[in-house]
């Protein structure tokens, strides 16, 4: 023991880590109020570290060739010792990430964690959210299975709906006329070297950012107005050891589901892993029925419900439009609300129900977008846009006018 | 000694070397965008293809590969060549007015002969390959005179390949570059003008 705190002075005096510890955990002060959802955080964490590990284990043994790489695949659930296991904590993985993340996302709308001074929390974390995406999208073209090949088809061919400039970007980003083996390369040296720098780098700003500014809570209060006189907040407790232990306990509750999920359903009943990228990508035949991951299901719903053209754009390049719209308008949140209260507690009745309106039409568009096209879908995707975007369009306007509680002075548990 | 800072020299040389190293910046940055064009192998890729059409029957579709991409041709039945005047109503450019054929295709049939449809199997959305469907619909319309019905956005074209309305696909199918070498081969990739034109 005497051994060990010497060997710790020593490298404080080199490097300031005692320091760097009481600020990011011993000394670093969180609201005592949080709830449950504010576990999905250190769990998306944990994620991004299970898809690092298992993603440099399975470039080991994946060949990125047109020729190889399905077969390589196959190799590695086969072949190479505990591959399988390795290969289905990966994608199991990325799914479990976006369903953290989409939790992690709504706790931050519920309890207007993006509100002043937050804002540049939620902004690096939506940059990460979209970071996230394009590298599940380049990750999925690995496999290269039918859905790999053709999801990857129809994505870089949203490009080629740029008017003007678009055909030249499209076959830019692909490399070839249709996805191909050079497509496949690029996907492959992004996925598993840029994107990752770029998401470490991300989640230090975006922590950073949030110990600067400190934790939200359910209520919404502003612990930072009552201090005692060391100037830590009264209603706060450090994040070492108590938030930590919660955490591990999150951790744990957690790591069950995933196993079971590994363990038992590692396809997901054919959302993990679609029946259809059991068969070699063949850029000759489109499967009978594509979908997109059910992660971006909601997304490719909206591309979809765009079958009409406006103002002399056509529907193709609207649907790509109103897809990327989707995403980017919930960075503008911390603006569009104008409410002088933070949480769904203490906001009023409009709030609320377009709140209610939004996870409705998010998980609407979620079913549509795993359905064949019909009329009826068409129909219902298009309300459920509506429904989508209206809880942010109208934002500004219903948070304004209507009537919130009182916030109290202190926090209650 | 007196010290005076110049402060106009000191903003030009911030300023040139500014700029001198955007300059050297992009210059760095062009090598590696332009690595991403597509390579000189994929453009040599796309070689005439001849195909046999001798043993499809009316009403057959067959799906060759040219340049990488699916090429359909199809021996419509003399039904379907009647049919297809009476759609013009429910499409978007029945006539064929955006230049997605070449010149001697650029009719009422698209095609060359009349009896045989050679389309570039992609679709003009989202780039996938839609289904063929001659006799009825996924959605069982009653007024199908067969087609083809994307399984991606479900964008539904006529057996000309002509994109109907109300669907996201903003143009007809591309009919590719061929030509009859004989009565019974089609070259792809050939213009019947000799060029390898499109």
């Amino acid at each position: 023991m005497v051994f060990f705190s010497r060997v710790i002075n020593w490298l404080d005096e080199r490097f300031p880590i005692k320091a760097f510890y009481k600020k990011q955990f011993s000394e670093y002060y969180v609201p005592k109020n949080l709830n449950a959802m504010y576990v999905f955080g250190v769990l998306a964490m944990l994620l991004l570290f299970n898809q690092l590990i298992t993603g440099i284990w399975l470039a080991m043994s994946y060949t990125p060739t047109a020729a190889n790489a399905f077969a390589s695949i196959q190799y590695i659930m086969r072949d190479v010792p505990y591959g399988w296991l390795i290969r289905y904590m990966h994608t199991t993985g990325a799914s479990a990430l976006f369903i953290v993340l989409y939790i992690h996302l709504l706790r931050g709308l519920m309890y207007g964690s993006y509100q002043r001074p937050r804002e540049l929390v939620w902004l690096l974390g939506m940059t990460l959210y979209f970071i996230i995406m394009i590298e599940a999208f380049m990750g999925y073209l690995l496999p290269w299975g039918q859905m790999s090949y053709w999801g990857a088809q129809v994505i870089t061919s949203l490009f080629g709906s740029i008017p003007v400039i678009g055909k030249g970007l499209e076959q830019w980003v692909r490399g070839d006329y249709l996805v191909s083996g050079v497509t496949l390369g690029r996907f492959y040296a992004l996925h598993i070297i840029a994107f990752p720098i770029l998401m470490v780098f991300l989640v230090y700003l975006h922590l950073s950012t949030l110990r600067h500014v400190g934790s939200n809570n359910p209520q919404g209060v502003d612990i930072k107005k009552h201090v005692n006189k060391k100037g830590v907040p009264l209603d706060s407790i450090p994040f070492s050891p108590y938030f930590i232990t919660k955490d591990i306990l999150a951790i744990a509750v957690f790591l069950f589901l995933f196993c079971v999920v590994i363990f038992f359903f590692p396809d997901g009943f054919g959302f993990i892993l679609e029946k259809s990228n059991f068969e070699p990508a063949n850029p000759l035949i489109t499967p009978e029925h594509i979908e997109a991951a059910w992660y971006f299901s909601p997304f490719y719903a909206m591309l979809r419900a765009i079958t009409f053209s406006l103002f002399g754009l056509d529907a193709k390049f609207l649907g790509m439009v109103v897809m990327m719209s989707s995403v980017l308008i919930v960075f503008f949140v911390p603006w569009l609300d104008k409410s002088p209260v933070r949480s769904i507690r203490y906001k009023g009745y409009l709030s609320k129900c377009f709140l209610g309106l939004f996870v409705v039409s998010f998980l609407v568009l979620a079913v549509m977008g795993s359905l064949p096209v019909s009329k009826a879908t068409t129909w219902i995707s298009q309300f459920a846009t509506l429904g989508y975007f209206s809880y942010f369009l109208l934002m500004p306007w219903y948070s304004r006018f209507e009537t919130t509680k009182p916030v109290p002075e202190r926090v209650s548990l | 000694m007196e010290e005076k800072i110049n402060k106009s020299r000191r903003r030009f040389l911030v300023g040139s070397t500014t700029a001198l190293g955007v300059v050297g910046g992009v210059g760095v940055a062009v090598p590696f965008l332009c690595s991403w064009q597509p390579s000189d192998a994929a453009r040599a890729s796309g070689a005439p293809v001849q195909v046999d059409v001798s043993k499809l029957e009316e009403g057959q579709q067959m799906t060759i590969a040219w340049q990488g991409k699916p090429v359909w041709i199809v021996r419509r039945t003399a039904q379907t060549i009647n049919d297809l005047p009476k759609l013009n109503e429910q499409l978007v450019d029945p006539l064929s007015s955006v230049d997605q054929q070449p010149a001697y295709a650029d009719n009422l049939y698209r095609s060359i002969k009349p009896e045989y449809l050679v389309l570039v199997g992609i679709c003009t959305h989202l780039g996938c390959s839609p289904t063929y469907q001659p006799t009825s619909a996924s959605d069982g319309d009653a007024q199908w005179y067969g087609g083809y019905v994307c399984p991606c956005h479900g964008s539904r074209f006529d057996l000309a390949g002509r994109v109907y309305k109300h669907y996201p696909a903003p143009t007809n199918l591309v009919v590719p570059p061929y030509h009859f070498k004989n009565n019974r081969v089609i070259v792809i990739g050939i213009g019947q003008n000799a060029e390898g034109d499109a």
